[in-house]
């Protein structure tokens, strides 16, 4: 296993694209680090993509925010910015694994690792973040909700990497939240993940509405129709539930040992209230 | 092809050599003969490995020996100061908070990262930060009460 560490997406691009066995780039590593010591990865290159300036940065740009793929999740949640404007996606990218893995798991790496259940890709989704992509030509943009295809599939071609993500500017009184249901209260994967981002006018009403689902089908899911069960309402009890049984109506869920079908597609539209609640309730007070 | 690494540990200027597949805690361990990171699940689960890579609290089994040139760690060897425990271990002490002391540096090392950024963390917020140190010994109550009493100690309280 070769390790580079360049200092440009474009080198790094290159040498991912170049390389005739398994490539690999490497952020934080919680992930990918594991799947190469219990061998279900064996890569011939590990491209160290956290000397590239892009990807360690939070900066603010067109009222929005630009976050790199590679920032971990501590430093997400030290910047106080970040966290007013989006609570929620903090508040997910922070589920991730214990204090330790905070000080290394990214957003990139969260989405990129490919599962259905990352807590972090609902509120990604949710928020409407945009994935900036750098591949061996040139640069590209996707939706976030768009990146991933199936568990461990993605939508890039050889080469690519997500650089960064954008997060557009928050009118007054937008918020977002993000819940998700473990059997426990730390340290675990989430049997449901819900993401809810809300924007309301000076009455209250809501004028934007995006829902994210994560753990429910084979990839995070945007869920659109429980998104427009809500824009025009105060997000009372029989908008919260229209939006609601959207979400039950876009599960997809396998059975497992963490939940069955019918457990996870009911607590997908309990989610989905209890989260949207929160982001209303923070919505009135940005 | 082995790998040329410098780095500081615990203020010194250390180097070793190692090989892409060697975390940072082999390097410790083997290359350096630093040898109070313990190796517990090897997946970033049980927190024995804990250390700090400039500042910042990580498993050191998931972080590659290569990736540190340049940084600065911080083990459990270097939390005594000589002879002169660091509060926090001698509060473990008087609290028999470890029994077969496995897991016992990585707590340390978590803790005294804690108390670094929050020097008055209350109980519950003690007990999510250590979430990810795993203990099979001791119930975890005494580590929480040996925490709580050197912070408050190290405040002056």
């Amino acid at each position: 296993m070769r390790y580079e560490s360049p200092d440009t997406l474009e080198a790094a691009a290159k040498m991912l694209a170049a390389e005739s066995g398994d490539a690999r780039v490497l952020a934080g590593g919680t992930d990918l680090l594991v799947q190469i010591r219990s061998e279900i990865l064996s890569p011939a290159l590990v491209v160290d993509i956290k000397k590239i300036a892009e990807t360690r940065t939070v900066s603010e740009e067109k009222g929005g925010f630009r976050i790199g793929a590679a920032v971990a999740g501590a430093e997400l949640k030290e910047h106080a910015k970040l966290k007013k404007a989006w609570p929620g996606l903090v508040e997910a990218a922070n589920l991730i694994g214990s204090t330790q893995v905070q000080g290394r798991c990214s957003l990139g790496g969260n989405l990129c690792n490919g599962s259905p259940a990352a807590d972090s890709v609902p509120a990604l989704i949710a928020a409407g973040a945009v994935a900036s992509i750098v591949g061996p030509n040139g640069r590209r943009e996707l939706k976030v909700e768009d990146v991933m295809l199936a568990p461990r599939k993605l939508a890039l071609t050889k080469g690519e990497i997500i650089a960064s993500f954008f997060l557009p500017a928050r009118p007054a009184h937008a918020s977002d939240a993000y819940l998700r249901f473990i059997p426990r209260t730390e340290m675990d994967i989430a049997v449901v993940g819900c993401a809810v981002s809300l924007v309301l006018d000076a009455s209250g009403t809501c004028t934007a509405a995006r829902v994210g689902l994560g753990a429910v089908a084979a990839r995070p899911l945007l869920v659109e129709d429980a998104g427009k069960a809500l824009v025009g309402t105060k997000v009372d009890e029989a908008a919260l539930e229209k939006a609601a049984a959207a979400a039950r109506a876009a599960c997809k869920p396998i059975d497992d040992k963490r939940g069955t079908i019918e457990f996870r597609t009911d607590v997908a539209g309990v989610l989905t209230k209890r989260t949207a609640l929160i982001a209303l309730e923070r919505a009135r007070k940005a | 092809m082995k790998h040329h690494v410098t780095t500081t540990v615990n203020g010194d200027e250390v180097e070793f050599l190692c090989s892409t597949e060697q975390t940072l805690l082999d390097c410790l361990r083997d290359e350096l003969d630093l040898t109070g990171a313990k190796e517990g699940c090897g997946s970033g689960d049980c927190g024995a490995c804990s250390v700090l890579v400039d500042g910042r609290l990580v498993c050191s089994c998931l972080v590659l020996g290569v990736e540190v040139s340049g940084k600065k760690i911080e083990t459990i060897e270097g939390m005594a100061k000589g002879d002169e425990l660091h509060p926090l271990q001698r509060k473990f002490l008087e609290h028999a908070a470890l029994q077969c002391g496995i897991c016992t540096p990585g707590v340390l090392v978590a803790a005294k990262s804690l108390l670094e950024k929050n020097p008055d963390p209350t109980e519950t917020e003690v007990r999510y930060w250590l979430a990810g140190n795993l203990c099979r010994c001791t119930g975890y109550d005494k580590i929480i009460r040996a925490v709580m009493d050197a912070a408050a100690e190290m405040r002056g309280a």
